[in-house]
């Protein structure tokens, strides 16, 4: 059976698509808390400078065309307050410079006269102005009273650098316990697959029942589509085993209707030559019987061996069963069946087969032996391997053929008169070798034949 | 012996019939389960061959049911499955032997033997023959002072014998009833038998006669 393509995995995917939404979205809150760190700082301080420099505006008095500024102390205070800042300011009469620092930019005015602000360089520092203004009459005319405050930024500098380690910090937090999250996830939602997985691959070859554990909605048209494969299987199986059985009884019965009438007749006759018509004719029908027999365990062993079961097979039980079989068989021929070995031996395998292929090998031994012989089944255990070993004083194989036996339909060029369809040694053979082990043929130095099956033991 | 045969086949069974009444049994023929629950309930039998397929369910079915009665007759399924899962499973569910069609009928006694020898002898009867008695079960000749364990086809040849005493068999009769059709053997075969059995009955008043040209028969002196 062919391994299908493996092509990537749910699970994997699952967590490298969650992982990778987590990723985005701490990106997003690093950046999202920074800005709104970075405003709210920004907003705090124009409040302040603004409120400085209102306060500054308002102290400026007017007498006689003169303008008085006081800077008031508070006014500068209140900048000291947030932190170790440079701060400057500007105080100007429409265009005329009156008092501060000359150069300090100062940002256009806003139209509803509120305070302006500005982020600017200044004397090498980066620096926040805010401004406001205000119309006063001069000598000259109307003209606007105008205060601009700065502040170096240094101090939100810093303040804003840790903003952004914190938020970083969260921003990693919140992927870690995403990862964490996702994982779990990706595990939860992998396990009812895992689940089905385990139990459709524990189940034995011949295991066909539809799958009843409760699964998610969406693997349920997956397991029904299983459960309607496995029901269809199943069907297939059966009629097949049934086919067998079919056509096993619809061979051998006629078979067996004319086999025990020619038998009958036979005991009745005492003409020598319908005797011995009739005694071809039975063992045509015993050949032919046997053959269709053969015909079908082989087609039975094929049909299994496709499906091999494992189970825990007593070998010692096996030999000791087929061996009382057979007694009744090989009794009419005073055939003595001895089976040797004490020592249990266990392999794994389909005890079916095993057994159909230990009871050809005794079935043939029986019938090719002559009356009288003797025929040994011995257990065994040598160099790693369990041994079965059916020796018998019977003919012995043909030396010449030894190679060429377990041929289908080869038979033994001294085996003509014996009813046999050249199946036997084969269907042996493909069992034994199915269970990796091999069947060893030769004949025993003081005549009669030697078959030997070994398993290897893991 | 008594034999309750439950085959739906009628050709089959009539053969089947025909060629244990000719060995000395008495056969109930039953084509189905319904009539064999009949024969069942109302008559005592030494031993129940069991077809598994029949028109009326399943063999095994009646089979399971024949245990579960406690019944200690003893059965033997005969089955065209030739599948060993079948076999396992009819020996787990109470059968005694099974065979498969075609049935070799030296096979069928030679189980039935076995299986009424198993089961303790149900059926156990000594014959008395002169100054000795037959135990077919078990295949022993009883003398007064031993007993003499007969092989299995010194056994037939008896048997053969011992049913009919005075009457004469042909070789070619006692051939037919001691080797199975795929042994090649000559008449001479059986004088081998005969010899056996002779010298085991030497020191009883037992004796198998030859008929020149016609056979052997056994008699009492």
């Amino acid at each position: 059976m062919s391994t299908p393509v493996a092509h990537g995995s749910i699970r994997r995917r699952l967590l490298l698509s969650l992982l990778v939404s987590a990723a985005v979205l701490a990106v997003v809150v690093y950046f999202m808390v920074q800005s709104v760190a970075r405003q709210v700082a920004q907003e705090s301080q124009d409040n302040v400078l603004a409120a400085s420099a209102l306060s500054i505006l308002d102290s400026a008095r007017f007498s006689g065309g003169q303008i008085n500024v006081d800077l008031p102390y508070s006014a500068l205070s209140m900048l000291d307050s947030i932190s170790d800042e440079r701060v400057f300011y500007a105080i100007q009469l429409g265009d005329e410079f009156l008092s501060g620092y000359q150069n300090l930019p100062s940002p256009e005015s806003t139209p509803g006269g509120g305070p302006a602000f500005l982020s600017a360089e200044f004397l090498g520092e980066e620096v926040r102005i805010a401004s406001v203004q205000r119309r006063v009459s001069t000598d000259i005319g109307q003209s606007f009273l105008q205060v601009s405050v700065a502040q170096t930024l240094s101090g939100q500098k810093q303040a804003l650098a840790r903003i952004s380690r914190t938020s970083m910090g969260i921003g990693a937090g919140f992927f870690a316990i995403s990862v964490l999250l996702a994982t779990i996830v990706a595990r939860s939602t992998i396990r009812p697959l895992d689940r089905l997985t385990a139990s459709v691959s524990r189940r034995g070859p011949k295991d066909l029942r539809p799958v009843a554990a409760p699964v998610p909605t969406e693997m349920v048209p997956l397991v029904t589509s299983l459960n309607s494969l496995m029901r269809r299987l199943q069907h297939s199986l059966m009629r097949s085993e049934d086919f067998i059985a079919e056509a096993a009884h619809r061979v051998r019965t006629p078979l067996a209707v004319v086999r025990t009438k020619a038998e009958i007749v036979q005991r009745k006759s005492d003409d020598p030559e319908t005797r011995a018509a009739l005694k071809e004719m039975i063992h045509a029908i015993d050949d032919s019987s046997r053959t269709a027999g053969q015909l079908l365990d082989h087609a039975m062993v094929t049909f299994r061996l496709d499906h091999l079961l494992r189970e825990e097979v007593s070998l010692l039980r096996m030999v000791h069963d087929t061996v009382e079989r057979l007694r009744p068989v090989s009794d009419l021929k005073d055939i003595d069946i001895d089976a040797t070995g004490t020592e249990d031996i266990i392999i794994d395998g389909d005890p079916i087969l095993l057994q159909n292929a230990l009871h050809n090998l005794l079935d043939n031994a029986v019938k090719y032996a002559p009356s009288g012989a003797q025929i040994t089944v011995s257990l065994t255990q040598r160099e790693g391997a369990a041994s079965i070993s059916i020796t018998d004083t019977g003919l012995g194989f043909p030396e010449a053929e030894l190679d060429h036996l377990t041929e289908r339909f080869s038979r033994g060029a001294n085996a003509q008169n014996i009813v046999g369809s050249g199946l036997g040694l084969t269907i042996v053979k493909e069992v034994v070798e199915a269970h990796g082990g091999k069947m060893q043929i030769g004949n025993n130095t003081g005549g009669g034949a030697c078959v030997s099956l070994l398993f290897t033991l893991s | 012996m008594r034999f309750l045969l439950i085959e739906d086949n009628v050709q089959l069974a009539g053969a089947v019939v025909d060629r244990l009444v000719l060995d000395g049994h008495v056969v109930d023929h039953a084509a189905d389960l319904e009539t064999a629950n009949d024969f069942v309930a109302t008559t005592g039998y030494d031993l129940i061959l069991l077809d598994i397929m029949l028109p009326d369910g399943d063999g095994r079915g009646f089979l399971s049911r024949h245990r579960k009665q406690e019944s200690q007759t003893p059965v033997i399924v005969l089955t065209a499955r030739s599948e060993v899962a079948d076999r396992v499973g009819l020996l787990d569910l109470g059968a005694d032997d099974y065979m498969v069609k075609p049935i070799d009928f030296s096979e069928l006694e030679a189980r039935c033997r076995a299986v009424l020898r198993r089961r303790g002898g149900a059926a156990r009867n000594l014959l008395p023959l002169g100054d000795l008695q037959f135990d077919s079960l078990s295949g022993t000749l009883k003398f007064p002072d031993e007993d003499v364990q007969l092989r299995t086809r010194e056994l037939r040849l008896f048997e053969v014998l011992a049913n009919a005493p005075g009457q004469v068999f042909s070789k070619a009769s006692l051939v037919d009833r001691l080797f199975s059709y795929d042994e090649e053997v000559s008449e001479n075969a059986i004088e081998v038998y005969v010899g056996r059995l002779r010298r085991h009955l030497q020191k009883s008043n037992v004796r198998i006669t030859t008929i020149r040209g016609l056979g052997y028969k056994l008699e009492t002196e």
